[in-house]
């Protein structure tokens, strides 16, 4: 086996870690403290990849985007809770469900209205596109790098910010006992509106680290909707230390299940077989993984302690 | 409550009287355009609507002479969504012909209400296999390209640039597995990987370090679309543009070209058109395209302009008659089009026998990006599933 292929993918899997990270923090929080299920949280990454590629694009600085996107999608989130989510709190899940599934087109539809139909072009800003040698032989993209460090930097401080401030005490509590937190005194209704104007800048920040790796378009945020659920669901929900071990888990996992089975199941079966199973089997590696865990902790991984 | 009775009598009179016209215009040719105009494909859409047009605009806003209505359908890349669409155009809207379909899932799903009431069914961009072999029908025609036949190009290309190591790769769907099999077909080298992606996978950085740890001599892949965004941008930022040559179908064109920007350049394309091939039809049609809608056409839009062309000559040569099908059969099949891909005509199988060309995307000097052609890579050839075909 070759060890350096190995822990380039693993780099890999890492990577893909951080961004389902950053997107499960603001969705667990969200679901926990206002029991709330919210499937248009892929729109805040999609618009936050989409102000960060114009701006980007108007302006040459990268930084300049980041600065732009993470604040608009801050209160893009806090807007959409104020007028329109805030109906939804007392509905019950399938009203919730349904209510941000139409949010989720109306986004997909308004950045085509605003932005047309084609990819939006974004790259890595210049300097940043060379490979960075790890190890010797071991080379690994500048920016994907950065990427990595710059979702495990904002892990550790959301982290801190959760265990360690008196908000992220309110906020904790909240995702514990919402009854008992507003009855202890804590103004529940400004804290779930931070919390998802929080949960929304942290997406809107994965789509703009994002935005010059993959295709900024319409319907971009759906595909890491579906994934991001699967992370919150194993590392048990409002659990801001259960989403950093479960988006880690299931990205490395997803990446090297990806490279190497169908190398196992070579071995196993004839090619054809083998090269007809193998996209099949990846594909649902993580929603077996979700069974297994569930299967035996059915709270998830690292579950808050609910009521 | 007089006058309101009269409201309501003459809104009903209006009603009738528009329903009882659009019921009685007989000498309308009614076009059912069935294609992929929403989501993160429907980019392809509005390019195969946009070339249409400008053909309907070519032939002085009348297909054939005739007063043209054109009934639009979004199938939302969607079997049955497309299905259902092209159904109520041919039961309720009567539609003398449908045309569009960007995706070859879709048209297979859709296909049947058409061709089961005999209405002629023209596809602008997907061809798959069935539909030109064992299920190929008198009444569906494709003016664009079997789905294999850049694939087999390819194949083709790399046999005589001499690569003896190719690395394959694609989305794991029907097109993507037919792609890679067509391009096997005509490569005589070795296969050292054949690797099918997730559909929702936007993230290729696992493959891509695979790929490059197999030290290929080249790559083919096909990543359509919004994939093809991706696809390219992320060999680039790997580093793999430098090292390994790369050539592809429908992954580097001209509706992701400029999302992609210098990831693109030095990527080789198959392709049965570009827009700068030299003949007097595509002079006029890319300048007048130009003109209109303030882009490059793509292949996408060069097919539906063929497809418009194509239903105005027919439609001429019959002298507006649609009640005669085999007539109207007849001048679809000799094809009386000045095509800007150059000679055009239709194999038995209804798929077109064309060329096919190498193509380059560049970096023009005010900094937009484009594909020019570099050579001719094949004759005028047919398809390889037209053997198995019953029309002779």
């Amino acid at each position: 086996m070759n060890w350096t292929l190995f822990a380039i993918q693993f780099l890999n899997g890492l990577q893909l870690g951080t961004t389902l990270f950053l997107m499960s923090a603001g969705l667990t929080l969200v679901l926990g403290i206002m029991n709330f299920v919210n499937l248009a949280h892929g729109s805040f990454y999609m618009v936050g990849a989409y102000v960060a590629a114009a701006v980007y694009g108007a302006t040459g600085s990268f930084l300049m985007a980041g600065a732009v996107a993470v604040p608009a999608t801050f209160l893009l989130g806090i807007g959409v809770d104020r007028i329109c989510l805030r109906r939804l709190y007392d509905r019950n899940h399938l009203a919730q469900v349904l209510g941000t599934f139409g949010l989720l087109m109306f986004f997909n539809e308004l950045v085509r209205v605003i932005w047309g139909p084609a990819a939006l072009f974004a790259a890595v800003p210049p300097g940043l596109e060379r490979e960075v040698e790890l190890l010797p032989g071991m080379a690994f993209p500048l920016y994907r790098l950065l990427v990595l460090l710059a979702g495990l930097l904002t892990g550790f401080v959301l982290y801190l910010f959760i265990a360690h401030t008196r908000l992220g005490m309110r906020i904790r509590a909240g995702a514990s006992d919402r009854g008992m937190a507003a009855s202890m005194g804590v103004n529940v209704s400004v804290l779930s509106m931070l919390v998802f104007g929080l949960g929304a800048a942290l997406a809107g920040f994965a789509g703009y680290l994002a935005s010059p790796i993959v295709a900024v378009q319409s319907g971009m945020g759906d595909p890491i909707l579906i994934t991001t659920l699967v992370v919150i669901v194993i590392g048990g929900i409002g659990s801001i230390r259960g989403a950093i071990l479960a988006s880690m888990l299931v990205g490395v996992i997803d990446t090297l299940g990806r490279v190497y089975l169908p190398s196992l199941l070579n071995a196993a079966l004839t090619p054809a077989t083998s090269n007809a199973l193998s996209p099949a089997i990846t594909s649902m590696l993580t929603y077996l993984m979700m069974a297994a865990i569930l299967a035996f902790r059915r709270q998830g991984l690292l579950a808050a302690r609910t009521g | 409550m007089i006058a309101s009775l009269n409201k309501a009598g003459s809104l009903a009179l209006l009603l009738l009287v528009g329903w009882v016209y659009s019921a009685t215009a007989e000498d309308t040719l009614k076009i059912g355009f069935v294609s992929t105009f929403s989501g993160n494909t429907g980019v392809l859409g509005q390019h195969m609507y946009d070339g249409f047009m400008l053909g309907v605009d070519h032939a002085g806003g009348k297909l054939g002479g005739m007063t043209t209505e054109i009934i639009k359908g979004d199938d939302q890349f969607k079997p049955d969504i497309g299905l259902e669409v092209t159904r109520e155009l041919v039961e309720r809207d009567k539609a003398n012909f449908i045309v569009g379909f960007a995706f070859s899932n879709v048209l297979l799903a859709a296909a049947k209400p058409a061709l089961d009431s005999q209405t002629f069914l023209i596809s602008g961009n997907a061809g798959p296999a069935l539909l030109a072999g064992a299920r190929c029908s008198p009444y569906f025609f494709s003016v664009s390209y079997q789905n294999d036949f850049n694939d087999e190009g390819a194949g083709i290309y790399y046999t005589n640039s001499g690569y003896k190591h190719v690395y394959l790769m694609a989305p794991n769907y029907v097109t993507g597995r037919e792609a890679l099999a067509g391009f096997k077909r005509t490569f005589k080298g070795e296969i050292v990987g054949e690797v099918y992606t997730k559909l929702d996978q936007v993230d290729y950085s696992a493959e891509l370090a695979q790929l490059k740890a197999a030290k290929p001599d080249a790559a083919y892949v096909f990543f359509p679309g919004g994939f093809g965004v991706n696809f390219i941008k992320q060999f680039y930022q790997a580093g793999l543009r430098s090292q390994i040559p790369l050539l592809s179908k429908a992954t580097v064109d001209l509706t992701n070209i400029a999302a992609q920007g210098d990831a693109a350049v030095g990527s080789k394309e198959v392709t049965h058109y570009n827009w700068d091939l030299d003949n007097p039809a595509n002079t006029r049609f890319v300048t007048d395209f130009i003109k209109k809608y303030g882009y490059t056409p793509s292949i996408f839009a060069e097919s539906s302009y063929d497809v418009a062309q194509l239903i105005d000559s027919a439609v001429r040569q019959v002298k507006g008659d649609l009640s005669d099908k085999d007539a109207l059969r007849k001048a679809l099949e000799s094809a009386q089009i000045q095509s800007p891909r150059g000679p055009f005509k239709f194999n038995t199988n209804h798929f077109p026998i064309h060329g096919n060309y190498v193509v380059e995307a560049v970096k023009k000097n005010d900094s937009t990006f484009t594909l020019v052609t570099r050579q001719k890579l094949r004759d005028e050839a047919g398809d390889s599933f037209a053997s198995q075909c019953a029309m002779k």
